[in-house]
């Protein structure tokens, strides 16, 4: 079976997520880089793969999508093993836990922890342009209360979406991993279950890989 | 007899209006159970136990207690299908997936696009405050560039996942219906396959049953 194709830069947030669930579920994959500074996000080749001219894009056979998270899913629903089940659709109760967990870190966590990342990681890098100060400290402050949200919840389960690690967890990886690059890393420690959780996750065989090549990627130390 | 589901939030909040409008279409029995945002009821301890982040909506189903409302509208047309009501084809791994895509745009490029119009045009005269005209037009534009990439793929296809209707497009209903009491409705004119859609959709009886109870403007 050839390898799937991933499009995009293999350090990108919304790419590494995708990659991430290809590690767990082992899927032999292919990162084809999309070159920003070329453009190629907007060439009419790509434009046909995702038509925001966004990455990533995915191609497995005839089939092709785009949004990180719906590849995702494609993935772990396709590449399901009795190792590898972290959708949980057998179980409607379980599945329906993934899924709020998954909303909450695409509308609650992503938009309080990603400014923090932009700021003091991906502008300086590619625009040359100082942090915002102001920003990050009002995105830190909404991450406080989210992260109070967590700690309470991973007081009583292992996993977000309850004692099993699922696609909910997984979702958190490539922002969460820039963040500990960054000054406000500390800030984990006033939330020790979370910090707890996210240490296990980093501990999985899929993040450290992942998290390895991003870092020395992104020349940072992590 | 099991007992009816519950939705808390007003009909009328966005957000509260998608999880009905699935409700409606698995032809499930609910009762919504009002919050009232003006007393801060949905910061209670009672509502916090239901939605930790204190918004709406918040749901439950026998024992189990869900909030986001995409989640709970994926959780009532997972549980509740027929073989006539089938919003996530989860059983087909390309037409999921679809779903899946389409729904995702709605949530990351059409939704921060339409909101804020909703928001400044109905929302802040309500609170007593001046539109801003800025953000506005702003918007706007952002809209017209979205609305480029769905009348491609609405003319290609009958609904957004394809030639079958799902989540993906009811999604979409909520902040659409508002928009299409403002003056910018006539913006669709110049996106046919997009209007079209809208108005299918609009005359699907589950939605009529649900707009139906909204006001006027």
């Amino acid at each position: 079976m050839a390898p799937v194709k991933v499009f995009g830069s293999a350090r990108s947030t919304n790419v590494a997520r995708v990659l991430v669930c290809l590690e767990e579920v082992g899927a032999e994959y292919e990162v084809v880089n999309i070159d920003f500074q070329a453009k190629e996000h907007k060439s009419p080749e790509h434009l046909a793969r995702n038509p925001f001219g966004q990455i990533p894009a995915f191609q497995d056979g005839d089939v092709v999508l785009f949004e990180s998270r719906a590849i995702s899913k494609f993935i772990l629903r396709k590449y399901k093993s009795a190792e590898a089940d972290l959708l949980r659709e057998g179980d409607l109760e379980e599945a329906a836990m993934v899924d709020v967990w998954t909303e909450v870190e695409a509308h609650q966590y992503n938009p309080a922890l990603s400014p923090v990342v932009y700021e003091c990681l991906v502008y300086p890098a590619t625009r040359g342009v100082p942090t915002n100060q102001k920003v990050v400290d009002e995105s830190l402050e909404k991450l406080s209360k989210v992260l109070d949200v967590y700690e309470a919840r991973l007081s009583k389960h292992t996993y977000l979406a309850g004692d099993f690690v699922s696609f909910a967890d997984l979702n958190h990886f490539p922002f969460t991993f820039y963040f500990m690059a960054t000054p406000h890393a500390l800030l984990f420690d006033s939330y020790p279950h979370v910090k707890a959780w996210w240490e296990r996750l980093m501990a999985r065989p899929s993040m450290k890989k992942l998290g390895a090549s991003m870092a020395a990627a992104a020349g940072i130390k992590a | 007899m099991e007992a009816p589901v519950k939705v808390f939030g007003p009909l009328l909040s966005p957000n509260v209006t998608r999880v009905i409008l699935c409700l409606e279409e698995v032809g499930v029995e609910y009762e919504i159970v009002n919050v009232d945002f003006n007393t801060g009821e949905h910061k209670s301890p009672q509502h916090l136990q239901r939605n930790p982040f204190g918004q709406l909506p918040a749901f439950q189903d026998g024992e189990l207690m869900l909030f986001e409302s995409r989640a709970i509208s994926r959780h009532v047309l997972r549980k509740y299908k027929t073989s006539e009501v089938n919003l996530l084809r989860e059983d087909n791994t390309s037409e999921a997936a679809l779903v899946d895509v389409w729904l995702d745009v709605e949530a990351h490029q059409y939704d921060p696009a339409i909101a804020p119009i909703i928001y400044q045009l109905i929302l802040v005269p309500m609170s007593g405050g001046t539109p801003d005209q800025k953000l506005i037009d702003e918007s706007l534009e952002k809209m017209k560039k979205v609305l480029d990439v769905y009348e491609a793929q609405l003319s290609k296809h009958k609904y957004l996942a394809g030639d079958f209707v799902s989540l993906a497009d009811l999604s979409h209903l909520p902040y659409t219906v508002h928009f299409m009491a403002t003056p910018f409705a006539s913006v669709l004119d110049s996106y046919p396959s997009v209007k079209a859609w809208v108005h299918d959709l609009l005359s699907r009886p589950a939605v009529q049953r649900v707009i139906s109870q909204f006001p006027r403007y």
